[in-house]
């Protein structure tokens, strides 16, 4: 244990909470809205702005949160206009983005890019210019949920109803997207792309059981959230092990533990 | 016919088109103040597409709707499902509509009967306690116009009656207009000022009792004539006993 004298390791565990703490309160909207698989195409398009940044000399984090944005605008307008289901354009869009951003990154031989460590993940490698972007992405995404708390709520409650209420239903839904699109940026570095949705989905479905109102959820969830992100690094650090892969296992624990405890009280 | 000066909100020469199909053609409606109107027709009428135009929801393909300035309107639709994953209890749900303290919350449930129900968990309700947190959070906007659509949805018949009967209460005591939707014309009728009777176009409009002898109704609920004379009794009873039964639920609930 002898490596938590390294600033490196402290630089990865702010990171680390800091993701986790908007990344959790976010995340109960995407189950609640049962938007886990939109989630993840937003996410696997992220390897998409990888490439971007890298043929354009970008740091990965703006890159990334272009791509995510890009592919969230096309998925909304796709799922209004388009004659299919939309777990079909989920689907399409998921794979077909991942898919060319690694066929782009082999095109681009200039570069050698560790795959691996986007995929799942390096949060030991988060040095000074990332560490500003995923500290300014943290900022910027609770202020702007916690101001589109109340509206969100309302339209995922029923859009409807939201929208003979005064909620701009429209523009409400296009932030929240725009939100998941800087999580997947910041929370790239932290668990990869591929696990991404797994730091949006599993705290809050740990918190589910524990809370009577939604803004108690969300608290619960960011608080489950960094429990696992710092178990996770404290396992990585002890067993050498991956350390977003290890938050991602040290996270669904904790979803388990839950499970057992509530059905304890209940 | 309203006059157009007075009318809360109307549609004129509205048509509505689903693919191929219209589902609206030419609809003329119009709410005056302080009335209780019912939509009335089959399933796939084109009901809750009319609402949705009035409420400004959807966008007609053809026609236009005015709506008097500051209109205020409270609206209960017609399906609202609550993720099971979503903790919320009644008063977090009314505060969704409309930014208040949990007295004034206290106060419109207690306007629907259910003031108990404050700090229960709205996947707990059953079917009427749910239309009527959906009616107090109508009420909290204060409106001027209450759009309800199939506002007895999931509730028994017994129940039905009496969600009408509150109806009619709450328009007396709020003096605010109803544009009700419904296909069952048995419960509504006697709640009811005017009606209109929709199947794609206008079939026809007017007092309850004019439109039920009305032969184009006639034909659309033929079927139902059997039933439809044991209603009218209900109807009747209704209005007899009206200022006493307004009391005895109030103490049931």
């Amino acid at each position: 244990m002898s490596a938590w004298g390294d600033a490196f390791v402290w630089r990865a565990l702010a990171a680390g909470v800091g993701v986790a703490l908007v990344a959790a309160p976010l995340g109960c909207f995407v189950v609640w809205r049962r938007m886990a698989y939109f989630g993840d195409t937003l996410s696997h398009a992220a390897l998409l702005g990888v490439a971007l940044g890298v043929v354009l000399h970008l740091n990965p984090v703006p890159a990334v949160l272009i791509a995510a944005l890009a592919t969230g605008a096309l998925l909304v307008a796709l799922q209004h206009h388009g004659e299919f289901a939309s777990d079909t354009i989920l689907g399409i869009l998921a794979h077909s983005t991942l898919a060319l951003g690694v066929v782009v990154l082999a095109l681009v031989e200039s570069v050698r890019v560790d795959l691996f460590s986007y995929l799942f993940g390096d949060i030991l490698a988060v040095f000074g210019t990332d560490l500003y972007w995923i500290a300014g992405g943290v900022v910027v995404g609770l202020a702007a949920l916690a101001f589109l708390w109340r509206p969100l709520l309302a339209v995922t409650v029923h859009a409807d109803l939201a929208r003979v209420e005064g909620v701009p239903v429209t523009a409400v839904r296009l932030a929240f997207v725009a939100l998941l699109a800087i999580v997947v940026a910041v929370a790239m570095r932290i668990v990869g792309i591929l696990l991404i949705t797994s730091l949006l989905i599993i705290p809050p479905a740990t918190a589910r059981h524990f809370a009577r109102t939604p803004v108690q959820m969300a608290v619960i969830a960011a608080a489950v959230a960094v429990l696992a992100v710092a178990a996770g690094l404290a396992a990585s650090l002890t067993w050498d092990t991956p350390a977003g892969p290890s938050m991602v296992v040290a996270s669904a624990l904790l979803f388990l533990l839950s499970l057992v405890v509530s059905r304890g009280r209940g | 016919m309203t006059n157009a000066d007075e009318a809360l909100v109307e549609s004129r020469g509205v048509s509505v088109r689903l693919g191929e199909r219209w589902v609206l053609e030419d609809v003329d409606a119009a709410v005056a103040p302080g009335e209780i109107l019912t939509l009335i027709g089959p399933n796939g009428s084109g009901k809750t597409t009319l609402v949705r135009v009035l409420l400004g929801l959807q966008r007609p393909d053809r026609g236009r709707i005015r709506r008097r300035s500051g209109l205020r309107i409270g609206y209960v639709p017609q399906r609202v499902h609550v993720e099971p994953t979503l903790p919320l209890t009644v008063a977090g749900f009314l505060a969704l509509g409309s930014r208040g303290e949990r007295e004034r919350a206290r106060e419109a449930l207690a306007e629907v009967g259910v003031a108990r129900l404050l700090d229960a968990r709205v996947q707990h309700l059953s079917g009427g306690e749910f239309q009527r947190m959906l009616l107090a959070r109508a009420l909290l906007r204060e409106p001027d116009l209450l759009v309800l659509d199939e506002p007895a949805q999931g509730v028994d018949v017994g129940g039905q009656r009496e969600l009408y009967r509150l109806i009619g209460r709450l328009r007396e005591r709020r003096q605010c207009a109803v544009l009700l939707v419904s296909h069952d014309l048995h419960l509504v009728m006697a709640a009811t000022d005017r009606v209109l009777c929709l199947n794609g176009h206008v079939c026809c409009r007017g007092a309850p009792a004019a439109v039920s002898a009305d032969p184009e109704y006639r034909r659309l609920f033929g079927p139902l004539d059997r039933e439809f004379a044991v209603y009218t009794h209900g109807h009747d009873h209704h209005h007899d006993v009206d200022g006493s039964v307004v009391s005895h639920t109030d103490q049931s609930t």
